[in-house]
């Protein structure tokens, strides 16, 4: 049944013009909802320092999000993007002890292996995209197998261990501001002022994390191309009928495969932030979970693992409602155990919504 | 007069089941071939052939008397063949004008370097299409799955007629319409031939087929049993074609 007549035929509100745009973003109402809720019950949740920190400490999966929101929309599903994520971590941490060992510098350190790691990226995403078109392989299938590979090779790289001894720099540029201010007295840019004492730097109101402008670019840059390109009409026309974009003459393969590498090439990206951010290289099992929040983040953005529907936006909304859910619960003193329920409410919550309202896009 | 397309001797197995059995037929320019036979006769696979979505297992196209190279759809509609499928084959998440211009999108410059869909134009397009088939839409923003059946129709027939095909192929064309979007359709389809469209029409209704078809061929099983001018026939002995009574009419 259609959905907006299903609506229409017996729900009253939700039949009506604003229930429609309340339904089809309920997504982003409940966050505003929830800001203001924890503000009222959270000390210090209603803060540029708590708000700058989800944001910050969301980078990874927010990158990660974006890469479900093109490989869902197109009906399928990538399970690897934490793994491929860590062993990117991993690989970039091995590069660097090793090019550093070899006497280059830091910074060329630096670069070459962001350079290598990103480019080996693309191939978890390649190989992903060839099993699931050239053999047809359901995506769930194709990518656990990758999610296997990707966390094996991590192990053997890092033997199970944080890989440290890498340069100072990264850490610091992975965590800087773009402002460093004294009320009254003094800005600088990038870091705190040269003169001014470590353990006083909490006197200082930090603003903008250098995190923040980078992800706002990835995120404007890949919600463009999916709205308004060429690549992004192809990959909804793919979600929304596989026959009809194949008769349109849309090379469909292709397609799947460049959505697939797109995806491990933004699990890259987030790998070598996260070297950024930890000034290590990290493996952890945990990795597991960064595919399964990217993906309920990305539903509680209001896409359908049917294919066909979902934004780039949407799911940014559906990362910081999962994110402040857990901070403000946290924040607000309750119990852990609560918070997992929560999420998981809220998760089929979202997916009830969106059998409701298919027409959104 | 030559043929605008030809097939030789095509065939297609799935498996065991030979779905199309070494058919031959041929299209003129400005003509309308019906292709008729029960259900699981073969049709749509043969036209799914011509129109580049299966390989055939034997056999050749020719187009314009010259042999063609028809491996995917895209071939076929850079060959100026048309499809209008049975399952009429729309994205339904998006809107009008995005599927009558899906794979060709028309695309404009922004901020002077970024290529980016124009969806304005193609639905200013799509909305062009749809008045010279006097077919009304009450809002091109809407995607496909809020329309009805007929109005889907509309638009995949408006889709093909959009590209200035040589042929087009319409399979079932009117099995989901009201008696007058019907009527728009067979009118369409003689508007079309005068314009030296080649039309090759697949229908269960008789009487589209003798309301605008010039000539008919009729598939059983696969093979093709009979081909009729339609002038020169009548519906009893083309319904003996094709549940293959031999009481009617004679094999040719
Ligand atoms: N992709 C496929 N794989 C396997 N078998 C198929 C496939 N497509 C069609 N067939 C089989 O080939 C035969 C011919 O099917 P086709 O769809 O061409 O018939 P049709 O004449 O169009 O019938 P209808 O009037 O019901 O549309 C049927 O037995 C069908 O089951
Ligand atoms: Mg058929």
């Amino acid at each position: 049944m259609n959905g907006e007549s299903a609506a229409r035929d017996g729900k009253g509100f939700l039949g009506t013009r604003a229930g429609q745009a309340l339904a089809t973003n309920w997504a982003a109402f409940f966050l505003v909802l929830m800001l203001i809720t924890f503000s009222l019950t959270g000390r210090n949740f209603l803060s540029i320092v708590n708000f700058q920190n989800v944001v910050h400490l969301q980078t990874v999966p927010l990158l990660l999000a974006i890469a479900e929101t093109f490989v869902i929309i197109t009906g399928g599903i990538d399970l690897s993007v934490g793994f491929v994520m860590g062993l990117a971590s991993v690989g970039a941490a091995k590069l660097m002890q090793l090019f550093l060992a070899s006497g280059l510098t830091p910074g060329l350190s630096i670069a070459l292996s962001m350079l290598i790691v990103l480019a080996g990226s693309l191939v978890p995403g390649l190989v992903n995209g060839i099993v699931i078109t050239k053999f047809k392989v359901p995506p769930f299938i194709a990518t656990m197998g990758m999610f296997g590979i990707a966390n094996g090779l991590a192990l053997r790289i890092s033997q199970g261990y944080p890989m440290i001894g890498l340069p100072d720099v990264l850490p610091k540029i992975g965590n800087s501001y773009l402002l460093y201010v004294r009320p009254g007295d003094f800005v600088s840019f990038f870091a705190k002022p040269e003169n001014f004492p470590d353990n006083r730097v909490r006197e200082l109101l930090r603003l903008i994390p250098l995190s923040l402008p980078f992800i706002l670019i990835v995120i404007a840059a890949l919600a463009f191309t999916l709205r308004r390109g060429r690549f992004g009409r192809h990959t909804y026309a793919l979600g929304g009928s596989m026959d009809a974009s194949i008769r349109s003459g849309i090379a469909v393969d292709a397609h799947l495969v460049k959505v697939y590498v797109l995806s491990s090439a933004l699990a890259g990206l987030a790998g070598l932030f996260n070297i950024f951010q930890t000034g290590i290289g990290n493996y952890t099992t945990f990795n597991a979970q960064y595919e399964f929040f990217a993906v309920a983040a990305v539903v509680v953005g209001g896409a359908s693992l049917a294919g066909g529907k979902g934004r780039i936006w949407s799911s940014v909304v559906g990362v910081l409602v999962l994110a402040f859910l857990e901070n403000g619960l946290a924040i607000s003193g309750v119990k852990p155990f609560y918070r997992y329920i929560a999420v998981g409410v809220l998760l089929v919550v979202a997916v009830v919504i969106d059998k409701l309202f298919p027409d959104m896009r | 007069m030559d043929y605008l397309l030809e097939t030789r001797n095509i065939t297609k197995r799935f498996g065991g089941l030979t779905a199309v059995d070494r058919v031959s037929i041929g299209l003129r320019a400005g003509e309308a071939l019906a292709v008729l036979g029960d259900n699981g006769a073969g049709k749509s696979t043969l036209i799914k052939i011509i129109s580049g979505v299966h390989k055939p297992d034997e056999g050749e196209i020719f187009i314009g008397g010259k042999p063609a190279r028809i491996d995917s759809p895209m071939d076929a509609l850079a060959a100026g063949i048309e499809t209008i499928y049975q399952d009429l084959a729309l994205a339904e998440n998006l809107d009008v004008g995005a599927n009558i211009f899906l794979g060709r999108e028309r695309m404009k410059r922004s901020l002077g370097i970024l290529k980016v869909l124009d969806d304005q134009a193609m639905r200013e397009e799509a909305q062009k299409v749809l008045d010279r088939l006097d077919i009304h839409i009450p809002s091109l923003k809407k995607t496909i799955r809020t329309l009805s059946g007929g109005q889907r129709q509309a638009v995949a027939i408006s889709r093909s007629i959009y590209w200035d095909a040589k042929v087009l192929i319409m399979d079932e064309p009117t099995a989901a319409l009201g008696v007058a979007e019907q009527k728009k359709v067979l009118n369409l389809v003689r508007t079309l031939k005068d314009q030296g469209i080649g039309i090759i029409i697949i229908s269960h209704q008789m009487y589209d087929v003798f309301e605008v078809a010039d000539r008919l061929a009729v598939m059983r099983r696969g093979v093709l049993v009979g081909e009729r001018i339609v002038k020169e026939t009548n519906p009893d002995e083309v319904v003996g074609l094709i549940v293959g009574s031999e009481t009617v009419g004679k094999e040719r």
